[in-house]
């Protein structure tokens, strides 16, 4: 059977990725991001490695109130969705939007304003439909707020609890929600990073992300590893804590 | 721009380097416009030595340029952009019964990479090198030309870039023809004690099977000389049904260098001895998966790391038929060393004649050896391998190579004023600096 797929934020390293493991297999896809023409490559791409169809979407991720139709709709049209991978987001720069309300915001509306308003009415479909799987990438950064880097952590920790909440809700409707979260990734956002043996390759984290779907996870981090560390850093008392430069 | 460390896969060059990585089209066109030192194009660094490095310049890395463009399954016809692996390809193409028409001994190379360096494989013998099956690309000139390049059109270019070591521009994308054939492969191992065996095998071998090649003791002397193990394979005939999957990630990994003695004369004969011994002198298997065939050392991540700190060099030239003689001089002086490592790769090349201007093989047998770098005293064997390679009318490899002297190059290469003529005036590498240096 043809599986339609449904990613927001399809042009991330990662989301294409994981559409390039899911294309061989034969997949339709909705790919979603912010302009349309910046899809066009990858529309030929997945094609190309064996997707039987792929069509762009252009979205405003700020302009909530037009989400819910925007989700209604894509469904009425290319429906019924088997798996919806939530992709998009913005690092922002700690330091600099620490400073400045409006990038602050920016970076919240990004990473947790804007997945609730498409999430709200996506879980309510799912619901409806009583099956399909939803992935929502989240991130380590999620787990312990840090200095260098809360308004994108606090932001992804949101998600994951807004989450872990929809999986609660959904899992007697049949519905597999999956929180995944990455640890550093080698992408175009993180460019400006030095790298290091922690940095995992998109491709490494878009195999976990299909992987995940294959066996139904709850919480997956990827690569495995972050689990521990993350224990780790979650244990640390506060008192401590407060102190560490992370 | 990024600082980042720059290493090719002998680990000999380590410095901090300038590199771009454009994320699309009008990034690549502005970072050419800007007039840089020198640039390079580089995929994934899989060249030995200094061919795929820029240290007074600035690479310029393919790695947002992993697109498929199109694949015509009934033609068997791939286009897809020049930083798409081999890996990428084979997952796609293969569930699809489709093989590459040639591959490397790895598969983490970029399809720009491949045809840059005009790799070879185990099917030489028969289909020639990589350039033989590209039916076009598109070349971005730091003018902002972007030019497609086939036999039919800019055809200079064309041979000029085919082997060119990524200096006459930046491959955007490339098409190649496909061949048809299962994943699974029909192969044979056959034992050779010495090198009349060997030459005796390969004769009877090329015509009947496709892919060819053999691993070598290159520290048995006497009346071993040249012993190893001959394998040779085709598609499977009868493949099974279940599709061939290509695996995502190495099996195992070298984790951290090793100390510089644990590769050494005692070491590596223990692993010839006992490698050499595992096999029987005739062996049979049918419906093998590609991978342990054709890239048995991809299964081992950064397995570059087993020479340590020192780094490694490779060296691989190519004979001519008639010079046996010529062969027994190089394995003799190579045993005599007691430098050699246990990856030594042997075989014959076909006549198959590839478009490449600088491309390396021509007919007649080719040596791929490790060296542990152990400074003066390598260089000096190389040296001394250069004089006999030379001697016969043989080349070296410019891929493989961190040390020719440019009189060598120009030796092998006769004709590299041609490349130097289409050179892209922006671009330039350290081996090319080495190489044209008068």
């Amino acid at each position: 059977m043809t599986k339609t797929i449904l990613i927001f934020g399809a042009s991330s390293k990662i989301a294409t990725a994981a559409a390039r493991v899911w294309a061989i297999d034969g997949a339709k896809f909705i790919l979603v991001g912010r302009q349309v023409d910046t899809l066009q490559t990858l529309v030929t791409d997945l094609e190309a490695r064996g997707a039987s169809g792929a069509i762009p979407l252009a979205l405003d991720y700020r302009n909530f109130a037009g989400h819910e139709a925007f989700v209604n709709g894509l469904i009425q049209e290319h429906g019924p969705i088997h798996i919806t991978l939530m992709a998009h987001g913005l690092l922002g720069d700690q330091e600099e939007d620490q400073k400045s309300v409006a990038s602050t915001m920016a970076v919240v509306d990004a990473n947790f304003l804007s997945y609730i308003s498409l999430l709200t009415p996506l879980a309510n479909k799912l619901e409806e439909a009583g099956s399909g799987s939803l992935l929502v990438i989240s991130s380590v950064a999620g787990d312990r707020g840090r200095k260098s880097n809360y308004i994108y952590g606090a932001s992804k920790g949101g998600v994951s609890l807004f989450v872990q909440g929809l999986r609660n809700r959904l899992q007697s409707k049949g519905v597999h929600v999956a929180t995944i979260k990455p640890g550093f990734v080698d992408t175009p956002m993180t460019a400006h990073l030095p790298k290091n043996k922690l940095f995992a390759s998109p491709e490494t984290i878009g195999h976990g992300i299909v992987m995940a779907e294959k066996k139904s996870s709850d919480i997956c981090y990827l690569p495995f590893f972050w689990r521990f560390i993350m224990l780790i850093i979650k244990l640390i008392p506060e008192m401590l804590f407060k102190r560490l430069s992370l | 721009m990024v600082l980042e460390q720059a290493e090719s896969w002998g680990r000999l060059f380590r410095q901090q380097a300038e590199s771009f990585a454009p994320p699309s089209h009008e990034a690549l066109v502005e970072t050419l416009s800007k007039g840089h030192k020198s640039l390079l194009p580089y995929g994934l660094g899989r060249s030995y030595g200094d061919s795929c490095l820029n240290l007074d310049g600035a690479l310029l890395k393919s790695t947002h340029f992993d697109h498929f463009i199109e694949f015509d399954q009934d033609e068997g016809i791939l286009r897809v952009e020049g930083g798409v692996t081999v890996a990428d390809i084979l997952r796609v193409i293969v569930p699809k019964g489709y093989f590459l028409p040639v591959t490397p001994g790895t598969k983490y190379v970029t399809i720009a990479g491949a045809v840059a360096n005009d790799v070879h494989g185990k099917n030489h013998f028969q289909d020639g090198t990589i350039g033989c099956h590209v039916t076009r690309f598109e070349l971005l000139r730091s003018t902002g030309a972007k030019l497609i390049c086939s036999p039919h059109e800019h055809g200079d270019l064309f041979k000029a870039t085919i082997g060119g070591l990524g200096l006459t521009g930046f491959m955007t994308w490339v098409e190649l023809k496909l061949k048809k054939g299962s994943g699974y492969f029909d192969v044979e191992t056959v034992k050779f004690r010495n090198l009349d065996e060997f030459f005796a095998i390969s004769e009877e071998s090329n015509e009947e099977y496709c892919y060819t090649m053999s691993w070598v003791d290159c520290l048995a002397k006497g009346s071993q000389l040249g012993r190893g193990i001959f394998m040779r394979g085709n598609h499977a005939t009868n493949p099974p049904a279940e599709p061939c999957e290509v695996s995502q990630r190495p099996r195992v990994a070298v984790p951290f260098e090793f100390p510089n003695f644990a590769l050494n004369k005692f070491s590596i004969r223990l692993f010839n001895e006992v490698y050499f011994n595992k096999f029987r002198a005739f062996n049979r298997s049918i419906n093998q998966h590609f991978e342990p065939f054709f890239y048995p050392l991809d299964a081992v991540h950064q397995w570059n790391y087993i020479y340590g700190k020192r780094g490694f060099f490779q060296y691989q030239f190519v004979v001519p038929r008639d010079a046996k003689d010529t062969l027994v001089k190089i394995f003799e002086r190579i045993a005599l060393s007691q430098q050699g490592s246990f990856l030594a790769v042997f075989k014959e090349f076909g006549d198959r004649e590839s478009p490449g201007l600088l491309s390396f093989p021509k007919p007649g047998y080719t040596l791929a050896l490790d060296f542990a770098n152990l400074g003066d005293s390598t260089l000096q064997l190389l040296t001394a391998l250069d004089e006999l390679v030379l001697e016969v009318g043989g080349s070296l490899y410019p891929a493989k190579d961190a040390r020719m002297t440019s009189e060598v190059f120009r030796t092998c290469f006769p004709n590299y004023m041609d490349i130097e003529a289409h050179r892209d005036p922006a671009f330039s590498s350290t081996f090319w600096q080495r190489v044209t240096r008068d």
